[in-house]
């Protein structure tokens, strides 16, 4: 530890994992440390011993689960959206070597008391009960104005400017129903609230093409998966960094953030050792959040209530799939924000045989979180065992110029992972000082 | 038509007990003295023979000085079908922290691994701090292959991953092994490959 480093990366969650192999692979000399024993932080998947240390440190797994080594649960229910920014770092820094992807395979969405599949082919859109005749014909020649759709080519506008009009406007003007609105803006633009249907229509336009294009790529759901769980992602990137030199320290204490008299950063102190560093990048966790005293550089902007279950069946009514979203649209239940069902299960090797694990969120609104979600936890049938918990979203309270204290952002309650890169994108712009440009790694040579 | 079999090896041991350089030397047949940790290899591979024809595809994972701070992630040892768990022959300290390592990989690694205990630095006998026996006798009570190599000179080092190339299950289907799944290629994987690039990266046409 005496050595001095050019950038500290505190916490191994996907953020900061992915900042770190991105630093590394650029050439800066990274030391990532963890306080935890395992690898990503907010963002990890645990075995059985690992989940029942969190959540419940008197109790030990009931055997009847099976092998402890056989679990890998996720603490944010996430997936990747196939054509998103995920899939393109993926890619482009080769950790796809490590990782093998699954797709999950359906999406549903809730309405009017029972849950229906969003439909992924023509056939499939046909046949749904989501839309009566004539509306299907409207939605028809909504989702063509929007396939159609060139900047540069005013024909294709049909007098709508994406930047300048609403969302509502242009529902308005292809004339769909409310239900059908909610099934645009939740299931397929993915947002949790209506804010967006006031708010210029372009990227809500954006979100319905990343959605339709990630459906069509891999063809049953917009999304897919890693085997083994989540966690795998920021373990990948971990690897790459350690690879182009980055030094990791598990189960390392994290005791100080020392800086000089004007408050710029200077070290890390663990016990009684000081490591130096030109800048240090961490999670809220690292920076006073959720403890009282010490500096805080974090801001609470909400809170999301997360339900892990497990259940020995797949959730009635979704014909039986190995992996699911399912999306409670804000209307539907009286809220203002959606309830999010995430289920995967033994074929993406996360859990036992016959087990499934679904994860039921949404943004807290009231003082009683459990209760919010009861409606997700309804269409899940008998619950074997559930873990809720309660995570505050922080947010960093300076961009970190002024200090070299680069905060990162807590995993949101979207159902995929593009706010993280979003997030990424913004720190790697603050401590390096440039875009972040995804270069092709060379390829190695192989013997 | 000759069988092609491919499995992941892992190497495992303290650190400056000649993992990589022992890579090196069976990849490549090369030596550096002064060899700093690897540097941008994922994973070198390495093709060994067998006598009736099948070939053995080893896919080598190092631990990019992961294992220093005892920070390998599970990951590393996941669908391993072999590992090489080396010690320094000169470095008695080198031979405890290797039996840690197969504890652990007793622990976390599947149980048909196959275990190859590899006593490195041959060459320098001269300072040996541990002996044959001694080492012998503790791989046979754990049923583990044993062998000392030298990277350096080369001795030793092609016999030892042949041996475990012969000792791999060569009748199983490559899917009930796993491993194979993780190659650097698309064969053999079951999921989606992300490094298929077409018409779906661009907009497709809405389905709806």
């Amino acid at each position: 530890m005496d050595e001095e480093y050019d950038v500290v990366v505190l916490g191994t969650g996907l953020t900061e994992c992915i900042l770190s192999g991105l630093l590394s692979v650029e050439g800066k000399k990274v030391l990532h440390m963890d306080r935890n024993d395992y690898y990503g932080g907010d963002s990890a998947s645990l075995n059985l011993t690992q989940l029942y240390r969190k959540f419940r440190p008197d109790q030990t797994p009931p055997t009847e689960l099976g092998r402890d080594r056989d679990y890998a649960v996720d603490l944010v229910p996430k997936f990747i959206i196939a054509s998103g920014e995920l899939t393109k770092i993926l890619v482009h820094t080769d950790v796809t070597r490590y990782l093998e992807f699954k797709q999950i395979a359906g999406s549903f969405v809730y309405r009017d008391g029972r849950i229906s599949k969003v439909p992924s082919t023509e056939m499939e859109a046909v046949r749904s009960p989501l839309m009566g005749l004539f509306e299907k014909r409207r939605a028809k020649k909504f989702f063509e104005f929007l396939q159609n759709w060139k900047d540069e080519d005013p024909a294709t506008h049909q007098g709508i400017n994406l930047d300048t009009d609403s969302m509502k406007a242009v529902y308005e003007k292809f004339g769909l129903e409310p239900g059908t609105q909610d099934f645009i803006g939740h299931s397929m633009a993915l947002y949790l609230d209506d804010d967006y249907i006031t708010k210029p229509a372009r990227p809500t336009y954006d979100r319905i093409v990343l959605y339709t294009s990630s459906m069509a790529r891999y063809g049953k759901s917009p999304y897919i998966y890693p085997l083994y769980g989540l966690g795998e992602l920021p373990q990948s990137f971990a690897r790459l960094s350690a690879i182009y030199g980055g030094t990791y320290m598990l189960d390392k204490q994290i005791d100080e953030i020392v800086t000089d008299a004007d408050g710029k950063f200077i070290g890390v102190r663990s016990g009684d050792e000081t490591v130096k560093a030109k800048q240090v990048i961490g999670d809220p966790s690292y920076f006073g959040a959720g403890k009282d005293g010490g500096k805080l550089r974090v801001v609470e902007e909400g809170k999301v209530v997360r339900a892990i279950c497990i259940l020995k069946h797949p959730i009635p009514g979704t014909e039986d799939t190995d992996s699911v979203q399912i999306i409670i649209p804000q209307n539907q239940v009286g809220r203002r924000n959606d309830i999010y069902i995430a289920m995967v299960s033994s074929t993406h090797n996360v859990c036992a045989k016959d087990v499934y694990v679904a994860i039921v969120s949404t943004i807290v609104e009231t003082e009683r979180p459990e209760q919010e979600i009861a409606p997700g936890l309804q269409l899940l049938g008998p619950i074997y065992d559930k873990f809720i918990s309660v995570s505050p979203l922080y947010t960093p309270t300076s961009d970190g110029k002024s200090d070299n204290i680069f905060v990162t952002r807590s995993y949101d309650a979207t159902s995929h992972f593009e706010t993280v890169v979003e997030d990424v994108q913004d720190v790697w712009k603050r401590v390096v000082g440039s875009d972040l440009v995804l270069k092709k790694r060379e390829v190695e040579v192989e013997a | 038509m000759s069988k092609q079999l491919q499995f992941k090896l892992v190497l495992l041991g303290e650190s400056a007990v000649g993992k990589s350089s022992l890579v090196l030397r069976f990849v490549k047949d090369q030596f550096d003295d002064y060899r700093e940790s690897t540097i941008g290899a994922a994973f070198l591979t390495q093709t060994v023979a067998l006598d009736d024809g099948t070939t053995v595809k080893f896919e080598i994972w190092d631990t990019a000085g992961q294992e220093r701070y005892k920070s390998l992630a599970p990951m590393y040892y996941r669908n391993a079908n072999c590992a090489v768990v080396v010690y320094d022959i000169t470095q008695s300290a080198s031979l405890e922290k290797a039996r840690n390592w197969i504890r652990e990989l007793q622990r976390q690694a599947d149980p048909s691994i196959v275990i190859a205990l590899c006593g490195n630095k041959s060459d320098l006998a001269a300072r040996r701090q541990v002996t044959q026996e001694e080492a012998q006798k503790y791989a046979e009570e754990e049923g583990l292959m044993w062998a000392e190599t030298s990277a350096k000179s080369g001795e030793g080092v092609s016999d030892i991953f042949t041996a475990i190339a012969k000792k791999l299950p060569t009748t199983a289907p490559p899917a009930s092994r796993a491993g194979p799944g993780r190659a650097g290629t698309s064969a053999g994987r079951t999921g989606v490959d992300l490094n298929r690039q077409g018409a779906g990266a661009s907009t497709e046409p809405c389905n709806c």
